[in-house]
């Protein structure tokens, strides 16, 4: 009778290797060697095999795709006459007035005069919070005292201490870095001690076990540990220094405070000139965009990758 | 003597005693199994021999320099590879960045790991991230190693495996191991002596030694973790309402 099924063993009449295997019970293996070989191909089963990094080109396409279907609503919309022109223009009309903007030299001075004040206010931000949110997430009393207040000053709107700034530093560039500190600071310790939180507790233990001193636990261990919740923290801090910033820019113009993309809108809105002002807005978003996808997606890919916590994601 | 136990007792508040009169003496270069059901203490008598927590009452003796532990999950950094995860043990033991390197190679090496020393905890497999965690807490360099059940998650075949490989690693580097598990069979196929501690209180009830001729003759070793298991049966069996 033909067949391509395996042949099924005979049922050992005698042994077929010189020694009996009794998994669990006793040792399976005949020696280093053996070990070695059984233990490499285990392995190998057991891993899986490197996947390949390629362009997937879905992530450029559909973003640029939904912004085409958006940009031609907008252009349905104007063309069905609701509003008159000068206070709804259409995408052309503010193109236009973007590149006047443009030959004039103001889109290049206001969105270099922001970026400037909001990186180095971002960048100062992050060195004044990141040890004192290490401090207070290892510190249970400092922590216990200033825990409340720092939760607060992230809740509290930063725009509310413009007032307060012009009258102690007046119209300069003081008033609008002090906004941003005030935006900033608070969100980046509350990241940094939330993502202290969510350490398992089993790294401290391995800390100690290994005999790491307080010092060692807090740079070595606690730090690195925390890098997804304090990452987080850096985004939503580069979000409120950049949303302070323009709130200072527009409440506060004049004396030496330079023309930023706040002033810019600020001043579309004293002429009326709608264009103007969607070109700063979409400008302040253009802005906010690039650098979410330039400087914090890949970073934040990076690491979530090298922990292996992206697989399943949407990203 | 590495480790002696006398008369320890541990409670938790004013909770009944998780540990009672606990006495048990380990010797240099031996290899013991702790062997208890659930909720006898075991990892709490592991932790009190760590230094990771005190006793209530009773004293015990530990080697002045501490013990390296390795626990149930491998417990890894997923922020280093194998190698750096190793490394920092080396580092936070004062070892120099040159000693470093050489060690953690010779370290992986001796667990079967020296070509993937540059993976991370996530593209390794349980039983590969248990090799690195025992290499981690060899680097240690402890005389004294406690294994609070480190093989409990891991799939039979694999562990089968890393019984030899822990056999072999033990003998090459002489190291006194205390190992936990609530597994009779692999109690018996690791340790030299299988202690077993009864259940709320813990207590050392009763002991077994395990020879040469058990490492390699099954039908011995069945029956001895058969009498093993009944008596550990008749321990629980105490507990029934």
């Amino acid at each position: 009778m033909p067949s391509n099924q395996t042949p099924l063993a005979e049922a050992p009449s005698e042994p077929t290797s010189p020694q009996h295997i009794h998994a669990a019970l006793t040792r399976t293996s005949t020696g280093s060697e053996d070990l070695r070989e059984l233990e490499s191909g285990l392995d190998s089963l057991q891993s899986d095999a490197a996947r390949k990094n390629r362009i997937d080109w879905s992530r450029v396409l559909l973003p640029i795709a939904a912004l085409v279907v958006l940009v031609l609503i907008w252009q349905f919309y104007v063309s069905l006459g609701f509003k008159r022109r000068d206070q709804v223009p259409g995408p052309m009309d503010v193109l236009g007035q973007m590149g006047v903007l443009w030959s004039e030299g103001k889109v290049q001075e206001s969105v270099w005069t922001s970026l400037q004040r909001g990186l180095v206010g971002f960048v100062i931000s992050v060195a004044i919070a990141t040890p004192v949110g290490l401090l207070l997430a290892q510190v249970a009393p400092l922590r216990r005292a200033f825990g409340p207040l720092i939760s607060g000053l992230q809740v509290l709107p930063s725009v509310a201490w413009v007032p307060a700034a012009i009258i102690w530093f007046g119209l300069t560039d003081a008033t609008v870095y002090f906004v941003v500190f005030m935006g900033a600071i608070p969100s980046i310790i509350n990241g940094l001690i939330s993502g202290v939180d969510q350490i398992p507790p089993q790294y401290r233990r391995v800390g100690t076990v290994l005999g790491a001193s307080r010092l060692e636990m807090a740079l070595q261990i606690i730090l690195p540990a925390a890098l997804p919740g304090y990452l987080g923290g850096l985004k939503q801090g580069w979000a409120f220094s950049w949303r302070s910033l323009m709130a200072a820019e527009i409440i506060a113009v004049g004396g030496t405070i330079g023309f930023g993309l706040g002033s810019l809108l600020d001043q579309g809105r004293q002429l009326s000139d709608m264009a103007v002002v969607m070109s700063a807005i979409l400008l302040i978003l253009a802005v906010g965009i690039l650098i979410e996808l330039l400087v914090f997606a890949p970073i934040e890919k990076r690491l979530l990758r090298s922990r292996g916590l992206l697989s399943g994601s949407t990203r | 003597m590495p480790v002696v136990l006398e008369h320890l007792g541990k409670r938790f508040g004013d909770g009944a005693p998780v540990l009672d009169d606990v006495n048990a003496t380990i010797g240099k270069g031996e290899f013991v199994a702790l062997l208890g059901a659930s909720g006898c203490g075991k990892s709490t008598l592991l932790n009190i021999i760590a230094g990771l927590e005190p006793p209530s009452s009773g004293a015990l003796e530990v080697p002045s320099d501490g013990a390296a532990f390795m626990f149930q999950d491998a417990a890894l950094f997923p922020w280093l590879t194998a190698r750096e995860n190793i490394e920092l043990a080396l580092k936070l033991r004062g070892v120099g960045k040159a000693g470093r390197k050489a060690k953690a190679q010779e370290l992986l090496e001796l667990v079967h790991l020296g070509t993937a020393g540059d993976k991370r905890p996530h593209e390794l497999s349980g039983g590969m991230r248990q090799r690195v965690s025992l290499a981690r807490s060899l680097a240690q360099d402890r005389q004294l190693l406690l294994m609070d059940e480190p093989f409990a998650a891991l799939d039979a075949i694999t562990r089968d495996l890393l019984h030899d490989e822990l056999e072999r690693i033990w003998k090459e580097t002489g190291r006194t191991i205390v190992f936990v598990t609530h597994n009779v069979r692999e109690a018996v196929r690791l340790g030299q002596r299988v202690l077993l501690l009864s259940s709320r209180p813990g207590r050392v009830v009763q002991e077994w030694a395990v020879t040469e001729e058990h490492r390699t003759d099954a039908g011995l070793a069945g029956q001895l973790t058969g009498v093993i298991t009944a008596r550990l049966r008749e321990e629980i069996r105490r507990h029934a309402k």
